[in-house]
């Protein structure tokens, strides 16, 4: 598998995270004696590199795989086979004792800020937890810790007695980032933090994010559904189609010029704010469902709705390559070979099926 | 908390009065003579002298009346004299039992400690044994100890006590003689080979009611633990890099806890009320064996009195049930 793409901060940043071929299958058990009869094939060899201070966005539609990949890689999961290296690190195949050692460097913050937080604890305790088990410090200086951190989110240091349902949904989440930024963590992943917020609480907590990435040098995951959020704070794009990464691309030449057909889908479906420009927008429309991951197409995962589809997506499964530097696809629309060998039989159909793509009202 | 417990404590006397006047009524209405017993050779004139004895010629409403001032005025009267020895209640008639000829709470009180040793031994004996049983079915979903312990579970539900309870006579008292099929209750533990001989009297009862309690309480423990191991709190506590027992015994557990906590303060009244079925196999004569006989004989203020105690203690322990919900869940606030 080749490089991750061009760093953004120059070519001297570091590599902070490499996940190799990561693949998380989910088992399916049925029948009278629960024998393993498949697997959801969650998250379905993926790779990619995090560099130090950067943010990678991760983007694709419901299901697709984004938080299985996101806590695959700080192994909340036990994943199926592949590497994940975190600071130089392998996590993927750490024992328990020695992950639990390394648990400080990487932290989540979640989807859900109501039920990522234990009930019954109270905001000191949430947060002050992981010092008591990560740290040797003495009880001021861990009340002294869990103030600075409450001010370095934006909490009033007078609610640290209080418990999570007496918060409101933004208030939340910075106590669920807070207690994530507690060991001083260098590397996290935000899974989708502010789907679950109000939009006027979305850019607070976003705004958050990035001034704590630049005081911190923070290097984040961010899982989102949410193009323009992710445009706004990503440096670099992955996107993800059922289990699998199939474009990933500085974020301003993603957004500019999509490669994957997929990633054009996406991209043509998120609202353009000038109503003359909305009018004579141009919609990809997919056809079809998703299909189902326990039981994913032969050849491209994409085939089956994909717009340029050609005879050799249905049997050969694109590879995911650097196309154009920093830029990676798996598609064989952009593999060189394939599209001179398969070009004349291809291109009947690509014709028929570039049809069925809707024009914009 | 205090002014919603006062709160909960006054709304209860209306409730429990209408209980009382429920069970009153139903006692009437039901069939039935208290001097059914007596031989056909007593002259009808006796009879009806026995009956005024009995204060049967009294309407209906006036014998529920002097119940009531008896059950909530001299009784605790009584209490009061025996325990400080004054004499508040010289004099008074207090509720006495048709059949003991005996007042009904000295009959109560001899009751008791059976019925505490046994059926609450159990009920003590099940929780223990259903608690990590549960944490533990839940912990490890589907393994073989899940599917031993759902379908031990399933057995304690399913089958009637007074199946396992003569099962284990057969098998233990009967074929192994290992422990006497009678419990004794004139038995004083005075030393260690009475203590011995007293506790091998316990085991077969205890065990076929904690079987029972056991299998009920396990699966809610591991239906609890298992609603709050999803969660989203406890990939936090992960993430944290908390140890394994911190996550599963602190983080799950005490959330857990919450819902089982009442489940078990709602289930301890039903040790007042005895194991009418399991002392009846046993021949424990507590309090569910002597409501059964008072049943049989038409001993009316002996059945008043028990079934009015159970609904007291009902009602006590839902309240309390609340309380501890409150205490265990910081949503939760009264006032």
């Amino acid at each position: 598998m080749s490089d991750g793409g061009l760093p953004t901060g120059g070519p001297s940043a570091r590599k902070l995270v490499e996940v190799r071929n990561l693949k998380m299958h989910f088992p399916i058990y049925a029948g009278l004696f629960r024998t393993r009869v498949g697997e959801v094939k969650a998250v379905d060899g993926v790779s990619f590199d995090i560099y130090e201070g950067e943010t990678l966005g991760l983007v694709g539609e419901s299901g697709c795989g984004k938080s299985t990949c996101g806590r695959a890689v700080l192994r909340l999961y036990e994943p199926t086979s592949g590497s994940i290296r975190i600071d130089g690190r392998e996590i993927a195949t750490a024992g328990f004792e020695t992950l639990r050692k390394m648990r400080p460097t990487m932290q989540m913050v979640f989807q859900d800020p109501q039920a990522s937080l234990n009930p019954r604890m109270t905001v000191a305790a949430i947060i002050g937890e992981p010092l008591d088990e990560h740290t040797s410090l003495s009880k001021a200086e861990k009340l002294a810790r869990i103030y600075e951190l409450m001010d370095a989110v934006g909490l009033n240091r007078n609610f640290a007695n209080r418990y999570p349902h007496a918060f409101s949904g933004g208030q939340r989440q910075r106590i669920g980032i807070a207690r994530a930024l507690a060991l001083n963590p260098r590397f996290i992943v935000c899974d989708e933090p502010i789907a679950a917020l109000d939009v006027s609480i979305q850019a607070q907590v976003v705004n958050l994010l990035e001034e704590l990435q630049e005081k911190l040098g923070l290097t984040y995951l961010f899982i989102s559904h949410d193009l323009s959020m992710v445009r706004h704070i990503a440096d670099r794009v992955a996107v993800m189609y059922l289990g699998k990464i199939v474009e990933l691309a500085p974020r301003d030449a993603l957004y500019a010029r999509p490669l994957h057909p997929y990633t054009q889908a996406l991209l043509s479906a998120v609202p353009e704010p000038d109503p003359n420009i909305e009018e004579r927008r141009r919609r990809i429309i997919l056809r079809g469902d998703v299909p189902s991951p326990a039981n994913p197409p032969k050849g491209c995962n994409f085939c089956t709705r994909c717009p340029k589809v050609m005879p050799v997506c249905r049997d050969v499964e694109p590879a995911f390559a650097e196309v154009e530097p920093g830029r990676f696809t798996a598609c064989h629309l952009y593999d060189a070979t394939i599209m001179k060998t398969a070009g004349e039989t291809a291109a009947p159909e690509a014709q028929s099926t570039s049809d069925k793509v809707q024009q914009g009202a | 908390m205090l002014t919603f417990t006062l709160r909960r404590l006054l709304t209860a006397i209306p409730t429990l009065l209408v209980i009382s006047f429920v069970i009153f009524g139903l006692l009437e209405l039901a069939p039935g003579d208290p001097l059914a017993d007596q031989p056909l050779t007593v002259p009808p004139e006796v009879r009806e002298k026995m009956r005024v004895a009995l204060g049967l010629d009294q309407p209906f409403y006036i014998r529920y009346v002097l119940w009531l001032k008896q059950f909530f005025w001299i009784e605790p009267l009584y209490t009061i004299d025996s325990l400080f020895g004054t004499s508040f209640a010289e004099g008074e008639q207090r509720i006495v039992s048709w059949q003991f000829r005996a007042p009904v709470f000295d009959v109560i009180w001899q009751r008791l400690p059976q019925t505490m040793w046994v059926v609450g031994m159990a009920y003590l004996v099940g929780v223990l044994i259903a608690l990590p049983i549960g944490i533990v079915s839940a912990y490890r979903q589907y393994s073989w100890f899940d599917q031993v312990g759902t379908f031990v579970s399933m057995i304690g539900f399913s089958v009637p006590t007074f199946f396992t309870g003569v099962l284990m006579i057969v098998i233990f008292a009967v074929n192994l003689g290992w422990f006497p099929s009678i419990y004794d209750t004139t038995l004083r533990v005075t030393d260690w080979e009475s203590f011995k001989r007293q506790v091998a009297q316990m085991v077969m009862p205890v065990a076929v009611l904690a079987l029972f309690n056991a299998s009920q309480i396990s699966r809610f423990m591991r239906a609890s633990m298992l609603d709050n191991l999803n969660q989203d709190y406890v990939r936090t506590a992960r993430a944290k890099g908390m140890t394994e027992p911190v996550v599963v015994l602190t983080h799950v557990l005490r959330n857990s806890m919450i819902p089982v906590v009442t489940v078990i303060a709602l289930g301890v009244p039903t040790i007042f009320g005895g194991a009418i079925i399991t002392e009846q196999v046993f021949k424990v004569n507590g309090l569910g064996q002597l409501l059964i006989t008072a049943i049989y004989a038409n001993d009316l203020p002996m059945v008043q009195t028990l079934t009015f105690i159970f609904a007291v203690l009902i009602v006590l322990f839902n309240l309390i049930a609340d309380i501890l919900y409150g205490l265990l869940d910081p949503r939760i606030r009264y006032d």
